[in-house]
């Protein structure tokens, strides 16, 4: 683009005033916002170490010693909640995926196939994973057939993935029903068949639009891989609940806890950060 | 012979008629203007044409064959037809450059070089060969409605449906857009327009239909339509709209 002609910008008095005033509002505020965390942090410590029952809490939950002791074998526990998750995502995407686009099968052809997927997410969604994860651990070995897995990191996954795929069908049904059905009808003016709209028009924008809620789901999918320890393999709560179990100290769950968050934070600034681009792009596009 | 023909054709929605029993015939190169107040079904009749909607009685033919036989392949019938939509409908999630391809490369199987070089071609001839890897949401609205009619010619129809492609763009867009449509018509495309720019509708159209409740109450070269209409409905309709100073 060409700058037109005219009169070169220099900035005004008025301008620079107006900005210097901006950036001192802005260190106030700054100011105040740092006082005030630092005050409330400050509270809230003194409120809980002068609670009658600290000096005990902190010897059962803040023991060094423990910490030290047990965090090796919770590091390896929790490499295997993080297996878990990184193994279960991806057949969840595919499978809801699947799910959500088998539902929006018009033809009368396909009607086992959507009753199937409705009975699927009516049903998966209903059960609590916790629930589940006994159902599908000890009923699937209870069955004796050949070649079906008696792992209970496998049967953890399938549990898993049967229970997140039936929300994350959702969420994809949701994102494939916001897309305005002005662009499927300019999709199918082209002649593009209904497979062809729904893979180069529908479902593109549909994902881009549940990234933020797919991540929301994955958080809390690996929080619940520590479900899997009900099935005995020694992923990082059953760790710690061992070494807690030996040495009557809860240090252990705290050092776990710690593990989850320090990988579930990131993904919560990661999933804000694509909220807040998709809300600009947004912005942007206001067409319909 | 005529190049589409519409037989009687007759649409509901929930036991409303909002077609009735339409009869129209568009000779190859012609071009058509449908007028009418908003709710005549002008919109209803052009999706019909590009089955985007399934009728309810009658016939449409394209090039002497039924395209609204229930064993006709529609997908096919619609890569004859293009259609140009007041919303403009691009796909923001793509460029300017692949919403124009799309359709030539997964529908006619063309590849994407002489895909990209037929629609360089297009973008070069209307003016926006600059835009060609933009996003639609960078474009100004009569950009982004240029782009939806080359997109729409790129498959080479041999009949181009336009519904109200102007309304939703600034006055000083529309003369942009009116001016593709008119160079469309001197390189020999047959349109059917739905249009409320009536002087616009004058001045391109071989053949003004007036609809009216979903009945075509009069049809015939725009002199007559305007000039002299014959049915006392058309005067009104024609009366409000040079009352409210769009004639
Ligand atoms: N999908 C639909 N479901 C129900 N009624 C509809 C539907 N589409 C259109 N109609 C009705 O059909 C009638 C004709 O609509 P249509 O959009 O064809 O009118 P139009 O002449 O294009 O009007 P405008 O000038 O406002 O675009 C209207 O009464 C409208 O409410
Ligand atoms: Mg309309």
């Amino acid at each position: 683009m060409e700058e037109p002609a005219g009169p070169a910008w220099v900035k005004s008095d008025r301008q620079l005033r107006r900005e210097a005033e901006l950036r001192g509002r802005a260190r106030r505020s700054i100011s105040i916002a740092t006082a005030s965390t630092v005050l409330v942090a400050v509270l809230l410590v003194i409120l809980v170490t002068s609670s009658p029952g600290w000096p005990r809490v902190r010897e059962t939950f803040f023991d060094f010693g423990q910490l030290a002791e047990s965090f090796p074998d919770v590091l390896r526990g929790f490499l295997l909640n993080v297996k878990i998750f990184v193994i279960a995502e991806p057949i969840i995407l595919v499978l809801g995926l699947v799910v959500a686009l088998v539902r929006g099968l018009r033809s009368p052809v396909f009607f086992p196939l959507r009753a199937l997927a409705v009975f699927y997410t009516d049903v998966f969604r209903g059960i609590p994973t916790i629930l589940l994860i006994y159902l599908v651990g000890f009923g699937i070995p209870a069955l004796q057939l050949q070649g079906a897995p008696n792992d209970p990191v496998t049967l953890g996954i399938i549990a898993l993935v049967l229970s997140y795929g039936a929300y994350v069908a959702e969420v994809f049904r949701s994102g494939i029903e916001s897309v305005h059905p002005s662009q499927r009808s300019a999709a199918r003016s082209l002649a593009l068949s209904h497979g062809q709209t729904m893979r180069y028009v529908v479902v593109p924008q549909a994902v881009r639009r549940v990234v933020p809620p797919l991540l929301n789901d994955f958080a809390s999918l690996q929080k619940d891989s520590a479900l899997v320890a009900l099935l005995g393999p020694l992923e990082a709560l059953r760790q710690s609940s061992i070494h807690a179990a030996s040495s009557f100290n809860y240090t252990p769950y705290l050092c776990a806890a710690a593990l989850f968050i320090a990988l579930t934070v990131p993904m919560a600034r990661f999933t804000d950060h694509l909220a807040a681009r998709a809300a600009r792009r947004q912005m942007g596009a206001g067409h319909v | 012979m005529s190049l589409l023909t519409i037989e009687g054709v007759w649409k509901h929605y929930h036991h409303h008629s909002v077609l009735r029993g339409i009869d129209l015939e568009v000779a190859p190169h012609e071009v058509v203007c449908l007028i009418g107040a908003s709710g005549s079904g002008k919109s209803t009749l052009l999706r019909c044409v590009n089955l985007l909607e399934t009728i309810d009685d009658g016939a449409i033919y394209l090039d002497g064959a039924e395209i609204t036989d229930v064993r006709a392949d529609a997908d096919q019938v619609r890569g004859r037809i293009g259609m140009v939509f007041q919303s403009y409908n691009l796909f923001p999630h793509m460029t300017v450059l692949d919403n124009i391809t799309l359709a030539p490369r997964k529908v006619q199987k063309v590849s994407r070089v002489q895909a990209e070089k037929q629609a360089g071609e297009l973008l070069a001839r209307f003016g926006l060969s600059d835009k060609a890897r933009a996003y639609p949401d960078r474009l100004s609205g009569g950009q982004q409605q240029r782009v939806a009619i080359i997109r729409a010619l790129a498959t080479q129809p041999r009949l181009l449906l336009l519904d109200e492609v102007t309304s939703a763009l600034d006055p000083t867009l529309v003369t942009e857009v009116l001016g593709v449509i008119r160079e469309l018509k001197d390189s020999g495309m047959t349109m059917i327009l739905a249009t409320h720019e009536m002087s616009f509708a004058r001045d391109i159209a071989d053949t003004v239909c007036f609809l009216e409740g979903g009945v075509l109450l009069e049809h015939g070269p725009p002199e007559q339509i305007f000039t002299a209409p014959e049915h006392p409905r058309t005067r009104e309709f024609l009366q409000r709209v040079l009352d409210a100073g769009r004639l």
